[in-house]
């Protein structure tokens, strides 16, 4: 079970959201309504660190467990796709407070109203599958 | 053990989440969340009604062991962590929810309104949450990334199409909480 490390991993990411309140409705509830620095803070936090460990694995300063270079993967271009598809999660996030990392952590908290938004999460899913081909980019 | 149980600042949020971010590329994978719902998807055999599943799950089971994960680390937390869930808001958002008919606002994570068994077999707060969870499904699908996987591994990496996703997300965020909110409640 060389993968058990993802697992571990997690754990580890659920307990961080989970003490952090980045699961609570009320926080991005008050996020949207630009109340509170607490999200912009633990996302920004989040982006600024992330930019510095992206810059060492460019360089090759850090390479992966198996010794190759890191790169992530490149983001599918097109205006209509971003921010379209991006206002459709955001419609879904602000009302329900849940997002993709997130629902399965509130299954722990919350199994029944969180198994609800990931069934219409995997609907979602499954109707962009159906329809992805005749969709503008 | 008093740091464990009490909630952690903002600012230990952000290095911790880049932590992980750091640790899923270094086991060798690109850091995100939304495309597990297409790998469940495909578990559940949806390569049956379109192309777009058929591919094979096994090669994504560290993902899926990385759902587990998060899971099993939401239960630790809500029952061992978190003894107290009360949040520190705004008193300007308190009185706005109060003010929309919430009760109870701030003292736990997830709001009775939306998240109570009364609230959920309710028609209205079922489609509340399911119709909220096709949003996320397919906008996350058609954007090609959540949060983790746009907002910060894709603006981290300078990546256009993931600023075009995070003012979508912006967008469809403050249309949820200024007016579909206050229609709802």
């Amino acid at each position: 079970m060389k993968n058990i490390k993802f697992l571990l991993l997690g754990i580890f990411f659920a307990i961080v959201l989970s003490k952090v309140q980045a699961i609570s409705w009320y926080r991005f509830y008050e996020m949207f309504r630009f109340e509170s620095f607490h999200m912009f803070g633990i996302i920004g936090g989040a982006v600024v660190v992330s930019a510095i460990i992206m810059q060492l694995f460019k360089s090759e300063k850090i390479k992966d467990i198996n010794g190759n270079k890191i790169t992530p993967k490149q983001k599918q271009k097109g205006y209509i796709r971003t921010l379209v598809g991006g206002t459709f999660f955001g419609l879904g996030w602000g009302v329900s407070g849940a997002c993709a990392a997130p629902v399965f952590v509130i299954l722990g908290f919350k199994w029944l109203p969180a198994l609800i938004i990931l069934l219409g999460a995997l609907i979602g899913t499954l109707i962009y599958g159906l329809v992805s081909k005749k969709l503008p980019n | 053990m008093d740091f464990i149980l009490e909630p952690w600042a903002w600012y230990v949020g952000g290095p911790l989440i880049a932590l992980t971010l750091f640790l899923y590329f270094y086991f060798g994978q690109n850091f995100g969340a939304s495309t597990n719902f297409e790998t469940l998807c495909t578990m559940v055999g949806a390569g049956k009604v379109s192309d777009y599943f058929k591919k094979d799950w096994k090669e994504r089971d560290f993902a899926m062991l990385f759902v587990i994960g998060l899971i099993i680390g939401g239960f630790i937390s809500s029952n061992f962590l978190i003894p107290n869930q009360t949040i520190d808001l705004n008193p300007k958002t308190i009185q706005e929810l109060t003010d929309l008919g919430f009760t109870n606002v701030s003292n736990q994570y997830f709001p009775d309104e939306i998240f109570s068994n009364e609230a959920i077999f309710s028609l209205k707060g079922f489609l509340i949450l399911i119709l909220s969870g096709v949003c996320i499904g397919f906008g996350t699908r058609y954007a090609g990334g959540c949060t983790s996987g746009h907002a910060i591994t894709g603006l981290s990496s300078f990546q256009l199409p993931s600023l075009l996703a995070v003012i979508g997300f912006f967008i469809g965020g403050i249309i949820a909480v200024w007016f579909i909110i206050p229609i709802l409640f």
